[in-house]
């Protein structure tokens, strides 16, 4: 086996009996899932330490009542104790100004969360006496979720699917008509969208039949609700990816190897599909990754507009006031959801294209 | 006398652009005959490679055939309903590409690329095709072949991957081969085997092959007859010895003047033609060539282009001198005076080398 100069070979670090492993392509592909994954926990811990010590740079407590009559400081006292916020944030191993070390204390509040972490406990809610993070993350994401989900898979056909209509009727109508709806998509808020479709479907529509016909304006369930906020949520994502599809197509079209495939014989149909959509899909695919993560995670003016009982607005809620686990608990499972979609795009690349070479 | 394969008759293909019609083909006319080669030699920017796009109709954006004749078989190319030029394409002209580089699909192995060739056709049913590819790429001196048609093309190297543009080629055995300069790509050891294997191919499988090229050491070596094109229009046309021997027109002159010769007295200058062709949406009036013409005389401005006129046994040039009425004098002045000192300065060390080695 040849060895690139300052480069170990590959699995050189691994156990011997993980080695013979990276020989066939499924062995060297369950590696790089398992490598990666494991990589995921230094990942986590850094997006802990950076939310963490922005959350507590930022001013306030979460005792703090907006406006209104505070908390007494023996309440305010109890609390601490209660939650562990009596305890100092983080304590350094060295003190600086007096050039001495300090002596190790595992229960500053990093340290514990940490721990905790560790062990699958995110700790309890501020806002909501006695509920974990856990369950309010368990109630809140599902919707989220499903929302998500749905609008993403109305992405792939639909965004995917104009762009490519667009780019191989370049010029044409049919391409004016698509760019310009993706144009218009792209350019209006999703707020407006949501408000003008709750004009149009839910108040006029019913207006206009009489209470037969009209779409939910708010609330969820697995019925006719969930249409409004899918649409308004996939809309964005629609537009971009229907304009990358289409610049990506028109990009491929003219590629050497499509006129080989043309000069070949070959009928339209299969120079679309073998040749030119197998090429122009690859930038697709690795906008679809972050797309999907940024669909799940929710998205507070749609949950916002629709009333929907999701994530995105239990984060913002959190934020508010000052629900200290409960943000860590949010950015951890988004941090979480991005780490594993743009595993599975990296996954998807080495069967998409050959050149891909696990690293 | 062979059977002509295909006629080509004043074919005209331009490009509507904003800048203007660019006549990149204008009048061209010539035929192949079955089994023959034909070199088709010119600078680049000529015409050569759109005549070539023009037969298979595979002219790109915004250009198109705007009149003329192609005959394949007496059958009319540029009236074929879609499904006929499809099964047209590939089948009975098949074309190599100039890039190799680029001229694979990256994400599909190199056996399904050869062997969709075939299954676009009729003529291998889809279990014959699947053996052919290995039985191809053996042909074509690819080594393991049967282990290299699961390969991708990035992992075939440059002369391996022209080798697999062949063999896709021949894979329906068309009467008629076109190559677009397959060799420039590729550095020259890998050159001779693909020139040895092109020449082996045409003599055991028969087939017709139209080489487009500006390497006049590979005609030399391939072809029966040269068709010489510039600005669009062919300029001179006969077998390759004669046209070698005694070239006619000034451009077909230059162009073998131009390039170092084993044969040639080491005393003759290289000759590099001064300038540049035309731009095709403005062609000169009178004969295209005479701005950059080392033997222009004033009728070559003033008048009409020159018809191709009979110059020899099957030859033909476009030119109101020709290289035989030439005086000895000028010729000489030619071939002394044409590598200017900024032409040699712009073609700089390793070419200028050539040219002082052979003064010496």
């Amino acid at each position: 086996m040849a060895v690139i100069a300052g480069r170990p070979a590959r699995g050189a670090l691994l156990p011997p009996q993980l080695r013979a492993l990276t020989g066939t392509r499924s062995g060297a592909l369950a590696i790089f899932v398992v490598r990666r994954i494991l990589w995921m926990v230094p990942i986590v811990f850094f997006v802990i330490v950076i939310t963490f010590t922005l959350m507590h740079l930022a001013p306030g407590s979460p005792w703090d009542k907006g406006g209104g009559r505070q908390l007494s400081d023996t309440v305010v006292n109890n609390l601490n104790i209660r939650y562990g916020l009596n305890k100092p944030v983080f304590t350094p191993w060295f003190d600086f100004s007096t050039g001495h070390f300090i002596p190790f204390r595992w229960d500053d509040q990093f340290k514990l969360y940490i721990w905790n972490v560790a062990h699958f406990d995110f700790g309890l809610s501020y806002q909501y006496q006695g509920k974990t993070v856990s369950t309010l993350l368990l109630e809140s994401w599902p919707y989220t979720a499903t929302i998500g989900v749905l609008a993403f898979l109305l992405i792939i056909p639909i965004g995917v699917g104009l762009g490519v209509v667009a780019a191989l009727r370049q010029n044409t109508r049919i391409d004016y008509i698509t760019m310009g709806f993706a144009t218009i998509a792209a350019s209006f808020p999703n707020f407006v969208i949501g408000a003008l479709m709750v004009v149009a479907f839910s108040v006029l529509a019913y207006r206009a039949t009489g209470g037969n016909f009209y779409l939910p304006a708010a609330g969820f369930a697995m019925d006719d609700s969930l249409i409004m906020p899918v649409v308004t949520l996939a809309l964005l994502p629609i537009a971009y990816t229907a304009r990358l599809t289409r610049a990506s197509t028109l990009e491929t079209i003219r590629q050497d190897f499509v006129r080989t495939a043309w000069a070949k014989g070959l009928p339209e149909r299969l120079v679309v599909v073998r040749h030119v959509l197998k090429n122009s899909l690859i930038p697709v695919v690795t906008t679809l990754g972050p797309t999907f993560a940024f669909l799940v995670t929710g998205s507070v003016i749609v949950e916002t507009v629709f009333a929907i009982p999701g994530i995105g607005r239990a984060f913002v809620v959190a934020i508010e006031s000052r629900d200290y686990p409960m943000i860590l608990g949010t950015t951890i499972l988004f941090s979480l959801v991005v780490a594993i979609a743009n595993l599975v795009v990296d996954v998807l690349y080495v069967f998409i294209d050959p050149r891909v070479r696990l690293t | 006398m062979a059977q002509t394969l295909l006629q080509v008759e004043d074919l005209h293909t331009q490009f509507f652009t904003s800048r203007g019609v660019v006549r990149a083909v204008d009048g061209v006319n010539f035929h192949v005959d079955a089994g023959e080669t034909l070199g088709v030699v010119g600078e680049s920017g000529c015409g050569k490679t759109m005549t070539a796009l023009s037969i298979l109709r595979l002219v790109p954006d915004p250009g198109r055939i705007t009149s003329g004749r192609i005959l394949f078989r007496g059958k009319e190319v540029t009236r074929m309903t879609d499904e006929e030029i499809r099964d047209f394409r590939g089948n009975d002209v098949a074309m190599i590409f100039q890039d190799p580089m680029t001229s694979l699909n990256p994400v599909t192995k190199v056996g399904n690329q050869i062997e969709e060739a075939m299954t676009a056709h009729e003529r291998f049913t889809k279990v014959l095709a699947r053996g052919r590819v290995v039985e191809l790429l053996k042909r074509v001196r690819v080594p393991a072949a049967e282990a290299r048609v699961k390969d991708y093309p990035h992992q075939f190297s440059g002369g391996m991957r022209q080798r697999a543009m062949i063999a896709m080629g021949l894979s329906n055995e068309p009467s008629l081969l076109i190559a677009d300069e397959p060799t420039t790509a590729l550095d020259v050891t890998v050159q001779a085997q693909i020139i040895q294997l092109m020449k082996q191919l045409n003599r055991e499988l028969g087939t017709a092959m139209m080489l487009i090229t500006h390497n006049m050491a590979l005609v030399a070596s391939l072809c029966e007859r040269v068709v010489v094109m510039y600005a669009g229009r062919i300029v001179e046309e006969g077998p390759v010895e004669q046209i070698f021997r005694s070239p006619q027109h000034p451009y077909t002159w230059s162009l073998l003047r131009s390039v170092p010769r084993v044969d040639e007295a080491r005393k003759e200058r290289l000759v590099s033609i001064k300038g540049l062709p035309p731009d095709l949406s403005h062609s000169p009036p009178g004969c295209k060539f005479h701005p950059r013409c080392p033997f222009v005389i004033e009728r070559c401005k003033t008048d009409p282009e020159p018809p191709l006129g009979e110059v020899g046994v099957n030859q033909v040039a476009r030119c109101w001198v020709l290289m035989r009425n030439v005086k000895e004098e000028d010729l000489e002045v030619a071939k002394t005076s044409a590598l200017s000192k900024e032409a040699a300065e712009r073609l700089k060390a390793p070419a200028a080398e050539v040219g002082g080695n052979a003064g010496s």
